[in-house]
């Protein structure tokens, strides 16, 4: 099996390579979106532990990228004329959206599928009117000239050069975003294999066996959500540091839908799978603007505006996979079976009572 | 023999109905005892009143001298395991991770172990491992480890129940209708794996249908009808109660 480390050796070459070849194919406004790419690929990974782990439906996550996001505007600006550093705030950011996530999470716990998505997506909201109405987040107005990363003396939006190479802020970011992509998977990775990870797919699989098993669902689930929220914490604040400006217009429902899209698109609980969903779904609609000039070349008019048409075949795109891969795109094995399995013998495997315990 | 279970009138209503009611009855520690009726009798309400998923309205049971939690949790981790009429396994996860699972009540490692792994979590995992494959051989389906316990089939999904619910290391092992929807040989093969349960140390309370098996295996035996308790004793008294023949036969065979 030599074949596993030189593929390894070759994927790392790609995406480290991967910026430089963006920016000579298709220009810099690219690398900027590879940026965005990775930090909705941490988000849709910590959605991934509240969703695809636990099995908790989740509609108002954007909430802890919001938290996050603020946190470091406001204590990294001329705002309130703090700038605490990066290694302060990236785990002051995280914890803080952990404790949020345990906050959002403890009403809910009684609830479960429909209920639960109602009422945390009213959390959601909630967060976004706070923060659009409150003095201490400038309102509507949001906050700007929040400081770009800064580690030590090493500014991330700076240019620097590395043997020769120029290496724009805009690479630095894609570096940096990366590294804690690649440790949010291997913290994810590991979570799953644990003793934790077993109980949080079994409060998945079945809530009344796993209670019955000795789990203690309210903490596990509590637990869930404060880790999806760190992660969430943790995209925030590097997004205000990479952004410099923050509004709550950045933190609509409707980020909340496009994360658990990338979750479910993807393969919901399958670490590739989620990673492909978000990267793909952050790129897709950019990829469709070219779309808008095709339509003014073919008709020589511009019937739809360019922004509906690109948000009508993303769209489109989407309920497309999932009419035809219901699993995702990348499903994890167990998963893809399970799907096969329930068409196949449904007549055999013993349905779970959903009450607990109606028959006497 | 002392009691490892007391109940002591327990009752439940769901609005204006009496599920079960005035229920007292005592479980030997060692004993198998058995828990039959006809349907809608109450015995899988009695059973859900006491692994804590409901909360009785009167009366109350205490374990080994002291009054049982009311979380379900909170009650395995004082020993009481459970299996489920309609089986309630972890579909998707492996017949070994299933088993897993119920060693969660036993062992500790949190999230930061998890996520940083020290020795201690690692030797954990192992023991783990090691001790849900020694289960899924002692109820004899250490073969089917690896598969998806959606996949396997009904007498070995009850198997898998068993070792899951052995994995929690429970003194009182509840069974709901071990036996449904087996065949007489797999009942047979059944009978044998409790009582080699009962060699372990486990006492065991058994919801059955199947009378014959009830009366093989069974210590002493509790008859419910309309949710309250009609006879109790050893199954030899119990078979021949009035009460009991007519409640399985109705009123007319037994006038």
């Amino acid at each position: 099996m030599k074949l596993r480390p030189l593929l390894f050796g070759l994927a790392l070459v790609a995406v480290l390579a991967l910026p430089f070849l963006t920016d000579l194919a298709l220009g810099r406004s690219w690398v900027r979106l590879l940026d965005f790419a990775l930090l909705y690929a941490m988000l849709a990974l910590g959605l991934n532990i509240v969703v695809g782990y636990a099995g908790l439906l989740d509609l108002g996550y954007v909430a802890f990228y919001a938290v996050g996001a603020y946190l470091y505007a406001m204590l990294a600006s001329p705002h309130i004329g703090m700038h605490l550093p990066l290694w302060v705030l990236l785990p002051g950011g995280a914890l803080l959206a952990a404790a949020f996530g345990a906050l959002l999470g403890a009403p809910t716990l009684g609830l479960r599928g429909d209920y639960l998505a109602i009422v945390t997506m009213g959390f959601g909201e909630i967060i976004r009117i706070f923060l659009r109405n409150l003095n201490v987040t400038n309102g509507p107005a949001g906050i700007d000239l929040i400081d770009p990363i800064q580690l030590g003396n090493f500014s991330f939006s700076a240019t620097h050069r590395l043997f020769g190479l120029v290496i724009p802020g805009i690479y630095n970011y894609y570096f940096l975003f990366l590294g804690l992509t690649v440790l949010i998977v291997l913290m994810s990775r590991r979570l799953e294999g644990s003793r934790i990870g077993r109980a949080w797919a079994a409060i998945r699989e079945d809530e009344i066996a796993a209670r019955a098993m000795g789990l203690n669902t309210k903490n596990l689930k509590l637990l869930a959500f404060a880790m999806g929220a760190t992660f969430g914490g943790i995209s925030g604040v590097l997004f205000a540091g990479f952004q410099g400006f923050v509004s709550p217009e950045s933190f609509t429902m409707n980020e909340s839908v496009m994360i658990l899209c990338m979750v479910v698109l993807g393969g919901m609980g399958h670490l590739n799978g989620v990673l492909l969903g978000a990267i793909l779904l952050a790129i897709l609609p950019e990829a469709f603007r070219p779309l808008a000039q095709l339509q003014q070349q073919t008709f020589g008019e511009v019937y739809l505006d360019p922004a509906s048409l690109r948000m009508l075949l993303f769209a489109v795109a989407l309920i497309a996979v999932m009419i035809l891969r219901p699993e995702g795109l990348w499903p994890s094995p167990v998963r893809k079976r399970e799907l096969h399995a329930s068409e196949e013998d449904n007549a055999s495997t013993p349905d779970a009572d959903p009450a607990p315990g109606g028959a006497a | 023999m002392s009691a490892l279970l007391r109940a002591t009138g327990v009752g439940k209503r769901f609005g204006g109905l009496s599920a079960l009611g005035e229920v007292s009855f005592s479980i030997p520690q060692g004993a198998i005892y058995g828990l039959i009726g006809p349907n809608g009798a109450g015995k899988t309400t009695f059973f859900n009143l006491l692994t804590g998923i409901y909360t009785p309205d009167e009366g109350g049971f205490e374990f080994d001298g002291a009054p049982l939690p009311g979380a379900p949790h909170a009650v395995c981790a004082r020993g009481i395991a459970r299996t489920f009429q309609n089986i309630r396994l972890f579909a998707s996860m492996t017949a070994l991770e299933n088993v897993m699972v119920g060693r969660h009540v036993r062992t500790r490692a949190g999230l930061f172990s998890a996520i940083f792994r020290p020795g201690s979590e690692r030797a954990e995992e192992r023991a783990i491992r090691a001790r849900a494959l020694e289960l899924l051989d002692f109820v004899g389906i250490a073969h089917r480890a690896q598969e998806v316990s959606r996949h396997l089939s009904y007498g070995d999904q009850r198997r898998l129940e068993v070792a899951r619910a052995l994995a929690t290391e429970p003194r009182l092992l509840a069974l709901d209708e071990p036996a449904a929807g087996m065949n007489s040989t797999e009942t047979a093969a059944l009978g044998v794996l409790l009582q080699k349960i009962r060699a372990k140390g486990v006492t065991i309370l058994l919801i059955e249908h199947d009378v014959k098996l009830v009366m093989g295996l069974c210590d002493r035996v509790a008859v419910l009808e309309y949710g309250r308790l009609i006879a109790e004793g050893p199954p030899e008294q119990v078979q021949h109660d009035p009460r009991v023949i007519e409640a399985y036969l109705g009123a007319e065979a037994g006038a």
